[in-house]
Order: structure tokens, then C-alpha cells, then sequence
């Protein structure tokens, strides 16, 4: 009997990851008598970074394994450091943050891990069961964590929805790959690409009908118009914490799925789907853009602004050249950075029993805490689009992906996006600075931990913004046989 | 060594750094130390370089290291990276050397100034963007050094913003100098596109140049010409030299080091650093040197008149300024570039010592109310006289070499004419006048000191002698490194910047015939051939030219002390002209100033109010209320949500369906 | 092709003809008679007592959600014991980590108090 071929090298990684998230669960419950739970905090830091270092030294080759459901080629390397990074910076921001909230369970680092490992299969898979095995083992740990504040309703009522429409998305992504397959005969990428291709299947009404379950499954990890509609309120009752890591890690998870299956399974319905990706692209961006101004709460207003960004980068998924898809990328680590350090500023500013999420509550902070006050200024400015910083570069690529398409109007629409976008991250910034604040913020407690995030990110937004080619040539060597 | 060309300019940075973020807290012993050591350390590396560098064979002589891709957009690379020439490091030795002295010197000047660490801060900052516009191995990045100069000139210049003149004179050089970078950025725009035709997307120095020949000559003139008008910012050529005299409300180590001796220059170290553009463009050589020599003989003559020494200082820096132009505008690159050097080191000291004059005299600067201090500050005194020789062009001191290299090329270059040197000549003769005037106004005649200061005049601290002395030292002998071959030297500077320029001199030569100047002047019948002994008897000339300025100075303003007054009230009409500067600021007041702002004044009320404010405001109303309205989309309910999910399903379906149907 | 499906196509109809022969059967065969017994909602078992609309421990759900994840692993162990005399070490192996890890997940909710009653 011919045995499977196993190179568990391939997936040291993930392993690693997974291993940390089952020894954290047990280190918990051995030591369960434990108040303060941070250094489990610090055992997930030591796996994520192994895991990253393992990931690194599989740079420049191109592996397939487990009967080619599963492939380290660059594309992967690279979500795969994304995602490391942001778990590490979510860990990092939460140690402080789940012990003052009181949600100090040792499954929080667990489940981030387990999260973890679910993204990078997502970015890994060849095979869509694979992906989905991935997308189900991220979201999940994900609903779980979106509630574990249990004593606070918001909480709840976010990891409640989140469940019942993740759920329902998921029985559309599924419904949709079952849909391929029975079209096709097939669940690899490569063999569903090349038995549409051959069999001329591009106007099977099996496969648009699929392409358009896929788009809700993912549309709604992606959180694109109109899928979009849970994030506002999830983002506004999970843990901080946890709306950092899933409007950035599974944003990005998403996409990665996306782009691996659109680009690789089925390339030929580009057309089709192009104009329908068009019109996500400009009503994510818009919707976004517009009700984020009306915002009260700056968790509210950031997860409109996470929408928003979800457009941005479906522009350059339209454009689907080179330099839009190598923009995906770049985008995705950039907005890492700077949404995960706006988030860090929105704990650090909170203390127990005072969140301070309002808006209003950043009133005049800029000059009792001015390096805090310039870290979200910083990230602000660059959601904003403003030079020098990350997020400038990322959407000076992502439209000059579609300018040098000729999606002229799509480029348009998004630089005027990013104008009205303005409005309200400056806003925030104005209020910092330029008012007087409406109520003493006093006593508020920085972790070490949250702070070191919080330099990261400013350091990383500003490495993307001056340094930008470095990241950018990593990002298009990584996409160097996707397509 | 060549590998950590970086360090030069890091040393500066590090120092900006640390004097930036921690000068406040540390106090000013540790600012002190690491202001000029930072410069130190720079100006010892280039050093090695400098000596590694000359070691090579000269068609070796060329290196450039590559820190990091900047900017990479398709086919578009532009990199962080510095070069190693003959031209770039010379400048940099002068840059860093003059910069290390003057920073040395401003400890003791700035001693007792609050804004001490801020101070440093600045100049720190100052000469690592200096080193960046002459380390460049491209033009972007020259740009970035370009406008940071700028932007430290403007700082310093209003360094005491307190007082209204110097933040509006900060303003003006900020204004006006980003009226000639405008035009810096268009010449570099243009290179760029229009060498892109041709599939060469670069701003390279080397890639650029060596593809030079593949543009046509009109746009390589217009480029050329582009640039230029960038340099007239920079280097206050006329018509935009306004800002200089008036950024004398700077600090006086600041007016040496930027405005004399290192950022003024930018514009002549550009023009020769792209030397093979300007060589195929024999009009803009000619507008380079007519500009320059203009400028020279224009500046020097509102000099006369000027009683602030400060004052004097700055129009003689324009005018010298005008010389190097004329340099490189004639195609005798090195001369320029040799009489840059020179004139860094005496008018640095020139400044310097006008500093030191000050705070003897705590702060006067007016020179009718000085006089006779050459017993008091004696150290002063003999160095500035040195400078003084030096600029005068006396033989034997450095001025004397490198002026006399330019005017020997204003005439017998094949891009030079009898004029340029005729009008050069005689501003070198004005030059040795008003340089005189100064120095015997301040120093010999009767002390006119106010008696409030006069009790308390003293030298200066050694920390600000010993700078003085040592470019009093390298004025005399900074010269000697280019002894023209007529002399008998071996004119070591003209073939150590061979390699940069040389090949410009010789592109020259070939397009030699289309020179406006050139024909006019071979067609009188004299061109080629000038012989050793027609360029003694220049030389001899122009010292008579000069000896003769100092001859009416001496006339003036120690033998016959009430001649001049007399004079002025003679021609009173010329002398008020040249007084009042010939009104150019009033001019441009007029011509510019008011009618940009009654235009603006109009577009504001009018159009921008009216128009603009109305879209705008209209623009943002609109999205508010769609914001309040889409918002209510936003019920809470689970299941609207998942009906919107539906919806939004159907509707691709829909799409996909039309489309099968229609195609 | 469709042609392979006849047999359970036959079977399906088999299958609801014979369902349906037993009730319409027993319908015309049988006899009724009403007894308030017969009438009630649940003929055997306990009697309920109360109402049926009150809370249940959280824990009874806990245990059957466990039990049902520890039974359905054990749909893995039939194939696995069907070919392990071909796969040998490999089998073994594949089936230690599997197990591995469920006894890791054992061990958690042991430890968490999950399977204590009180």
C-alpha cells in the first residue's frame, strides 16, 4: 500500500503554533490557581517568534506537500509573517488589558494561537477544504473570543452575531465549494483552473453561482458592503483587543483566501467578476467612509474605517495586476501596523470600569499625554493616506494598480474616499490637540507590554512609510507564480 | 573606506538627534561636546576618503555606494545612495572642515543664548543635509538636501523669531528661494521625461549623464536653464539675490556657515556638478556667465554704500558668488570650484570676524560707530585684514589664485568674451574698494565707538580666536593647491576635478561653434592662441585693478575721511539709488508682492468664499446627512443584517444572470 | 448513468410502499377505543412533572456536548483499525498524535472541573 508522503518541515510553522496554543491550554489549567496570567501571555510571544523564525528560513522555496493540499511558496511566507506579527502584537497589547478588564483566562492566548493557526492555513491551503478547514478553525476561536468579556452584554451580543452570521457565511462559502465541485470534479486550485479551462466552463451556471456563495463567504470575513453589516457592532463589544486582531488578522486571512482562490482557481471568470468587485470595491470604500463621520464611539468609528479599508484593497483586487496584488499584501501589513496601534492608544487611554471609547473623551489628551497623543496621531494620519507614514505608500500602490489598469474611475472614487476619510481621523487628532478636555482622565495605568506594541507599530508604520521598497519587493517576490 | 561613505553624513544626523532630543535636558556642556564633535568626526572621515581617494589612478576616481532603494514604482528606481568623486568630496571636505571651525566658534558666541541646544540642533541638522545635496549620487536625493538646506537657512535665519525682522526675513529667503526651486524641480522633471523617451528612466548622475547626448539640444538648454533659475534661488543670483541680505538677521556664525560659505554655493557646485548638460547647452553657459558676472559687478557696487558690516559682507558674498558663476559659465568648472573653496575659507573668516567685531562691541553692527579697534581686538583685527588681502585679490593669498583662474577663463576660454572679463575685472577693482572701506572703517580712523560700549570692548574668548586664526591660516594658503601653470604651479586642483569636469570642457569644445558668445568673439579674429605672457599681463592688470580700488579707500576713508560725504551730496540722486539698494525690494514689493496679494485678496473673497467654501461646506453637508441617514440602515437586528447579506447575493446572481443572458 | 440509481430508486419505493401498506393496514384493519390514557402526549415513560419550559443546568448541556465530541472521534478509529495491518508504523503513529491531541482536550476539560457534577 503506497502511504501518504509527509514533510511535516513544510508545516513547522503551524505546528509550532498549534503546539504553544495546546501547551498554554494545559500550563493554565495546571496552574490554575494563578491570579495574573500574563506570562502565558509570554509563552505565546516565545512560540509566535519561533514560529516566525522557522517561517522565515523556509524564504525562497516553493514546497507542496500533503498530496498538494498544502504549499510554502513565498505568498504564503508572507501572510504568514503578517499574520505572526499581528498575533504577536495582539498578545502583546493584551497581557495588560485582559488582566484589567478581568477576562484573564488562559484560553484567551490559547485561542489567539488556535486563531492564529487557522489564518495560516487559510494563506497555505491549495486545497479549498483545506482553507475552509483553516477559515473555520480562525473563526471560531474568533467567536469565542469576541466574548469573553461574559459579564458585559455588548460582549455577548458581539460574539452572538458574530456567530449567527458567521455561521450563515460559512454555509454560503461552503455551499459555493461544494458547487466547484460538483462542477468540476475537484477541490485542488490548480486542477479546478485547468478543468475549467479545458472544458470551457466559463459560462456554467453551477460555477457564477458558486462565484457568488464564495463572494458572500468571503465578502463577509472581509467585511465588504454589504456583508459589512456586523462589524460595527462586533467591533464595539468584543474586547479591544480582539477587534484589533480581527479587523486586521482575519481581514487579512480573508483576503488571502480570496486572492489564492479567485487568482488561482478561477482566473477565468476574471470578467465576471471584476465588474461585480468593482462595484463592492466603491460601496465599501463609500459606505465606510461616510457613516464612520456620524460616528460617536471611536470603536464604532474604526470599524467603519476597517470597512473602508476593505475597499481600498479591493481596489487593487480589481486591478489584479502585478502591482495591485503585491499591493494587497503590502496594504494588509501596513494596516496591521497602524490599526493595531490606533487600537493600542484606545486601551491604553481606558482603565477598569472607564473604558473611555467616546470620542469625545480624546478631547484635550494631546498634552497630558503627548507621546500617546502623537503615537495615534501618527496612526491616524496614516489610515488617512497622509505622507510619510505606511498607510500613504499602501494606497499610493493600490491606485496606481488601477491607473495603470485603466480603472480610471474606480482610482477616482477611492482618492476621494481617502479625502473624506480625512474629515474624521482628524477630527480625532483636532480633538487631541485643540480642545479642551471635557473631563479629567486621570490614573491610568500603561502596561510595559502594551507600550512596547504601541512602539512597534509606530516604528513599523513609519519603516512602511520612508522604507517602503523593502516590504513592497518582498511582497512581489512573494506573489511570483500565484498568478 | 570607500564602503562608509554613509558615516559622513550620519555623524550630523546623530548629532541632530541627540541635540534634538535630549540638548534641553542634558545642558549645554553636553550640546557643546556633541554639536561640533559631530561635525569633527565627519570632517576626520572624509579626510580618509579624501586620502584613499587620491591614491587611485584619477580614472579610478569614482565610487558609489547604494544604502537602500527608496523609491521603486515599475520601472522607476530611485535609491538612497552617496558617490565618491573628486568634485563631491572636495566639496565635502570644505563643507565639513568650515563647518567643524564654525561650529567650535559658535560655542563661544551662542554661549549665553537660551536657545543654545536648539541652536545646535539646526546646524547639526544644516550639515547633514548639506552633506546629502553633495553626497548625492542622484538628483532626487539632491533635492531632499536641496530643501533641507533650505529649510534650515529659514529656521536660523529666524532663529530669534522673537523679533519681527528676522522671522519676516526668514520668511522672504523660505519665499523666495521656492520661487527658483520651482524652477529646480521643472529642469528635473523634464530631464526626467525626456530622457524617459528614449526608455531611460533615471535621475541617476551617472546613468543621467552618460545618456545626456541622446537628448536634443533645445531641451538639454531648457533643462539646463530650468536648473538654473533653481540656482539663482540658492546661490541669490540676480533676480532673485533679495533674500540674502537680509537673512544677515541670523545669527553671524550661521551667516558664515550658510549664507558665505557652504549652502550659498549649492547652485555653483550643481551647475558643475552637472557639467555635461550645461556643456551641450552653450546658451545657458552664456546665461550663466552674463547672470554671474552681472550679478557681480551689480552687487559690489550697492556695497559701496552699505554701513552695516554685516551688510557689506552679504553683498560681497553675492557678488563673488557671481564669480563662480561666471566660472562655470565660461566651461572652467574647477575655477569655480576652486574660488568656492577659497572664498569658504576667507569669507567664512570675514564673517566670523565680523562677528567677533560684535561682540566686542555688544552688537553693534553699524560701521559709523566703530573705528580705530584695530589695537583693541588685535587678533580680529590681523585676521580679517588677511581675509580682506584674500578677497581683494592680492598676489600671493588665496582670492588672488582663484579669482585670477576665473578671470584668465572669462577671457580666453573658447565660452569667454573680452567683455566678461572686462566687467569682471572691474568689479574686482570694486570689490578691493569696498572690502577696504569696511576694514578701515572699522579698525583705522578715529573711534566713533558709542561711549556706553566703549569701556568694554574685548577680544573675544580663545574658543572663537583660534577658528579665526585658523582660516586666517587656510586663507592664506588655501590658494596654493592652485597655482595656475603660468606661475609655475602645478594647478593641482584644476586636475584632481578633471575626471568630474573634464569631460565637460571637452564636450565643449564640439559645440564650441553654436556659442552666441564664442562667435562673436572668434569672428573679431583673436580666438586660440593666447599666449603665457597675454595671461601675465592680465594678471598683472586686474592686481592694478585692485590695488587701484584700495588705493580710493585709503583716499576716502583715512587720508581725506570727510570726501565721501562730500561725494554723496555731490551725485545725491546716484548715491541715495545705490543707498536704497537701486529700490529692487520696492520693485518687487510693487510688482510682485502687492499685485500676488490683491490677486489673492480677490480669489479669496470671491471665488474662494463664494465658490469654493460654498461646494465645500455643500459637499460636506451632503455627506453628513447621508452619514445620519445610511446609518439607520444600521438597526442591530441579526436577521436585517443577514437579509442585507441576501440581498446583497442576489443581487451578483442578478448581475451574472443579465450578463449570460446578453452575451 | 442514471441507469446505476434504479436500485435504490426501487428500494425508495419499496421502502414508502411498505410504510404506507402498514398504516392504511392498520387504519382499516384495526379497532379504536378512546381512553384518556391513550389520549395523552407520551405513552410511556416517566409522567412529567411541571412544566417543561425551565432551566437546565448548564451542565447537563456541557457533558452531552463532550460526550458527543469524545463518540464522533471514535468514527475515525473504524477505517483506521481497517487498514492498519497495511499502514503499520504509520498508522500508529498518525492515530498517537490524533489521539494525542484529544488527550490533551481530555485533560483540559478534566482539569477545568468540566465533568464534576457538584
Amino acid at each position: 500500500m503506497k502511504l501518504p508522503e509527509i514533510d511535516l518541515c513544510l508545516i513547522a510553522p503551524e505546528i509550532i503554533v498549534a503546539a504553544f496554543g495546546f501547551f498554554v491550554l494545559l500550563v493554565d489549567v495546571f496552574f490554575s490557581k494563578r491570579e495574573n496570567k500574563a506570562y502565558l501571555g509570554w509563552i505565546s510571544l516565545v512560540g509566535i517568534f519561533f514560529a516566525g523564525a522557522l517561517a522565515v528560513t523556509q524564504a525562497g522555496s516553493v514546497k507542496s506537500g500533503f498530496e498538494g493540499m498544502f504549499i510554502s511558496d513565498g505568498y504564503a511566507l508572507f501572510f504568514r509573517i503578517t499574520f505572526l506579527i499581528i498575533a504577536f502584537l495582539t498578545v502583546l497589547i493584551s497581557m495588560g488589558y485582559t488582566q484589567r478588564e478581568g477576562i484573564a483566562f488562559g484560553e484567551y492566548y490559547a485561542l489567539i494561537l488556535f486563531a492564529t493557526l487557522g489564518m495560516m492555513l487559510m494563506a497555505a491551503g491549495t486545497h479549498l477544504v483545506i482553507i475552509f478547514l483553516g477559515l473555520e478553525t480562525m473563526s471560531i476561536s474568533i467567536y469565542i473570543l469576541a466574548g469573553m468579556m461574559r459579564e458585559d452584554k455588548r460582549s455577548v451580543e458581539a460574539a452572538l452575531k458574530y456567530f449567527l452570521l458567521g455561521a450563515f457565511a460559512t454555509g454560503f462559502l461552503l455551499y459555493g465549494i461544494a458547487l466547484i465541485y460538483g462542477a468540476t470534479g475537484s477541490l485542488y486550485l490548480k486542477d479546478v483552473a485547468s478543468y475549467i479551462a479545458s472544458k470551457n466552463l466559463l459560462r456554467n451556471p453551477m460555477l457564477l453561482m458558486s462565484l457568488v456563495f464564495l463572494t458572500i463567504g468571503f465578502g463577509f470575513k472581509i467585511a465588504s458592503v454589504p456583508f459589512h453589516m456586523w462589524t460595527p457592532d462586533v467591533y464595539e463589544g468584543a474586547p479591544t483587543s480582539i477587534t484589533a486582531f480581527m479587523a486586521t488578522g482575519v481581514k487579512a486571512a480573508g483576503f488571502s483566501a480570496l486572492v489564492r482562490v479567485f487568482f488561482s482557481a478561477l482566473p477565468g471568470f476574471r470578467p465576471d467578476w471584476t465588474s461585480i468587485m468593482w462595484l463592492i470595491a466603491v460601496a465599501t470604500m463609500t459606505v465606510g467612509n461616510i457613516v464612520a463621520i456620524s460616528q460617536s464611539n471611536i470603536k464604532r468609528m474604526l470599524a467603519y474605517s476597517s470597512i473602508a479599508h476593505a475597499g481600498y484593497i479591493l481596489v487593487a483586487f480589481v486591478a489584479g495586476n502585478d502591482l495591485g496584488v503585491s499591493g494587497i499584501l503590502f496594504y494588509l501589513m501596513a494596516y496591521a501596523f497602524m490599526n493595531i496601534g490606533a487600537f493600542t492608544c484606545v486601551i491604553l487611554l481606558g482603565k477598569k470600569g472607564e473604558e473611555n471609547t467616546l470620542i469625545r473623551d480624546y478631547a484635550g489628551i494631546g498634552f497630558k499625554y503627548p507621546l500617546l497623543s502623537a503615537a495615534m496621531t501618527i496612526f491616524l494620519l496614516s489610515m488617512a493616506g497622509i505622507p510619510p507614514l505606511g498607510g500613504f505608500m499602501a494606497k499610493f500602490y493600490v491606485f496606481s494598480a488601477a491607473v495603470k489598469e485603466k480603472f480610471y474611475w474606480l482610482a477616482i472614487l477611492g482618492v476621494l474616499n481617502s479625502a473624506v476619510s480625512v474629515y474624521y481621523y482628524l477630527r480625532v487628532t483636532v480633538l487631541m490637540y485643540f480642545r479642551e478636555p471635557e473631563r479629567e482622565i486621570t490614573g491610568l495605568q500603561f502596561s510595559p507590554a502594551a507600550v512596547a506594541a504601541l512602539v512597534l507599530a509606530v516604528i513599523g508604520t513609519l519603516y512602511m512609510g520612508i522604507f517602503p521598497s523593502n516590504v513592497l519587493s518582498f511582497a512581489q517576490k512573494s506573489i511570483a507564480g500565484l498568478m | 573606506m570607500f564602503e562608509y561613505v554613509w558615516l559622513i553624513p550620519l555623524f550630523p544626523a546623530i548629532g541632530f538627534v541627540l541635540n534634538g532630543f535630549l540638548g534641553r535636558r542634558l545642558g549645554k556642556g553636553f550640546v557643546s561636546w556633541v554639536g561640533p564633535s559631530a561635525i569633527g568626526l565627519s570632517f576626520l572621515t572624509a579626510i580618509f576618503i579624501f586620502f584613499e581617494l587620491i591614491g587611485r589612478p584619477p580614472a579610478e576616481r569614482h565610487f558609489e555606494k547604494v544604502i537602500f532603494d527608496w523609491v521603486v514604482s515599475g520601472n522607476f528606481r530611485t535609491v538612497i545612495g552617496y558617490q565618491i568623486d573628486p568634485l563631491s568630496i572636495l566639496m565635502a571636505l570644505v563643507v565639513t572642515g568650515v563647518s567643524f571651525f564654525i561650529h567650535i566658534y559658535s560655542v563661544g558666541y551662542m554661549h549665553d543664548d537660551p536657545g543654545y541646544p536648539r541652536y545646535f540642533t539646526y546646524l547639526n541638522l544644516f550639515v547633514f543635509m548639506m552633506l546629502n545635496l553633495i553626497l548625492a549620487n542622484n538628483f532626487l536625493l539632491m533635492f531632499v538636501g536641496w530643501e533641507g538646506v533650505g529649510l534650515c537657512s529659514y529656521l536660523l535665519i529666524g532663529f530669534w523669531f522673537e523679533k519681527d525682522s528676522a522671522s519676516n526675513a526668514g520668511k522672504k529667503a523660505f519665499v523666495v528661494n521656492r520661487v527658483g526651486d520651482f524652477g529646480f524641480i521643472l529642469g528635473m522633471f523634464l530631464l526626467f521625461t525626456s530622457l524617459g523617451k528614449h526608455g531611460i528612466w533615471t535621475l541617476d548622475f551617472t546613468e543621467v549623464f552618460a545618456n545626456a547626448n541622446k537628448l536634443d539640444p533645445a531641451t538639454v538648454t531648457t533643462i539646463t536653464i530650468l536648473l538654473f533659475i533653481g540656482a539663482c534661488g540658492k546661490s541669490a543670483q540676480i533676480p532673485l539675490y533679495v533674500w540674502l541680505p537680509d537673512a544677515m538677521e541670523g545669527p553671524t556664525p550661521v551667516s558664515s556657515l550658510i549664507h558665505a560659505a557652504t549652502m550659498v554655493t549649492a547652485g555653483v557646485y550643481m551647475v558643475a556638478r552637472c557639467n555635461v548638460l550645461y556643456s551641450m547647452a552653450p546658451v545657458s553657459m552664456a546665461i550663466v556667465a552674463i547672470v554671474g558676472v552681472a550679478t557681480a559687478i551689480y552687487t559690489a557696487s550697492i556695497g559701496f554704500c552699505q554701513t552695516d558690516i554685516k551688510k557689506v559682507l552679504a553683498y560681497s558674498t553675492i557678488s563673488q558668488l557671481g564669480y563662480m558663476f561666471l566660472g562655470v559659465g565660461v566651461g572652467a568648472y574647477s575655477a569655480g570650484i576652486f574660488h568656492l573653496m577659497t572664498h569658504a575659507f576667507f569669507k567664512g573668516l570675514l564673517f566670523l570676524g565680523a562677528g567677533s567685531v560684535m561682540h566686542a562691541l555688544s552688537g553693534e553692527l553699524d560701521m559709523r560707530k566703530m573705528g580705530a579697534l584695530r589695537k583693541k581686538i588685535p587678533i580680529t583685527f590681523w585676521t580679517f585684514f588677511i581675509a580682506t588681502l584674500a578677497i581683494a585679490g592680492i598676489p600671493g593669498l588665496s582670492g588672488f589664485f582663484s579669482k585670477d583662474e576665473i578671470l584668465w577663463q572669462a577671457f580666453s576660454s573658447s565660452h569667454g568674451h573680452f567683455l566678461l572679463w572686462l566687467v569682471a575685472a572691474v568689479a574686482a577693482g570694486m570689490t578691493a574698494f569696498y572690502m577696504f572701506r569696511a576694514l578701515f572703517m572699522t579698525f583705522f580712523g578715529q573711534s566713533r565707538v558709542d561711549p556706553h560700549v566703549a569701556h568694554h570692548i574685548h577680544e573675544s574668548p580663545k574658543i572663537m580666536t583660534v577658528p579665526l586664526m585658523i582660516l586666517a591660516f587656510l586663507s592664506i594658503v588655501g590658494g596654493y593647491v592652485g597655482v595656475p601653470h603660468v606661475l609655475g604651479g602645478a594647478n593641482h586642483v584644476h586636475e584632481f576635478l578633471a575626471p568630474v569636469v573634464g569631460g565637460g570642457a571637452e564636450l565643449g569644445k564640439a559645440h564650441a561653434g553654436i556659442s552666441l558668445l564664442s562667435q562673436a568673439w572668434a569672428s573679431s579674429g583673436e580666438a586660440g592662441g593666447h599666449s603665457a605672457a597675454l595671461e601675465l599681463l592680465m594678471m598683472v592688470i586686474s592686481v592694478v585693478i585692485a590695488l587701484i580700488g584700495i588705493g580710493i579707500a585709503y583716499l576716502f576713508y583715512i587720508k581725506n575721511p570727510a570726501l565721501p560725504k562730500l561725494l554723496a551730496e555731490r551725485w545725491r540722486g546716484l548715491y541715495r539709488l545705490v543707498y536704497n539698494k537701486y529700490y529692487v525690494d520696492e520693485l518687487y514689493e510693487i510688482l510682485f508682492i502687492n499685485s500676488l496679494k490683491s490677486l489673492g485678496t480677490g480669489l479669496w473673497r470671491g471665488f474662494d468664499d463664494f465658490v469654493i467654501d460654498g461646494t465645500v461646506n455643500g459637499i460636506a453637508y451632503l455627506i453628513g446627512w447621508l452619514s445620519g441617514s445610511i446609518r439607520r440602515v444600521q438597526t442591530g437586528l441579526v436577521q436585517n443584517y443577514a437579509f442585507a447579506m441576501i440581498l446583497g447575493g442576489v443581487i451578483i446572481a442578478g448581475y451574472y444572470l443579465i450578463r449570460g443572458i446578453f452575451y | 448513468m442514471l441507469i446505476e440509481y434504479l436500485a435504490i430508486l426501487i428500494y425508495i419505493a419499496i421502502a414508502i410502499g411498505f410504510a404506507l401498506f402498514a398504516v392504511v393496514a392498520s387504519h382499516l384493519l384495526g379497532q379504536r377505543k378512546r381512553t384518556a390514557l391513550k389520549e395523552a402526549p407520551y405513552e410511556c415513560g416517566m409522567t412529567t412533572v411541571g412544566s417543561s419550559f425551565r432551566r437546565i443546568p448548564i451542565k447537563y448541556y456541557i457533558i452531552a456536548m463532550l460526550f458527543l465530541l469524545f463518540d464522533i472521534e471514535v468514527v475515525f478509529l473504524y477505517p483506521w483499525a481497517v487498514v492498519f495491518k497495511q499502514m503499520k508504523s504509520f498508522a500508529f503513529i498518525s492515530m498517537a498524535v490524533f489521539i494525542g491531541i484529544l488527550l490533551i482536550a481530555y485533560i483540559y476539560i478534566w482539569k477545568k472541573g468540566a465533568l464534576e457534577w457538584e
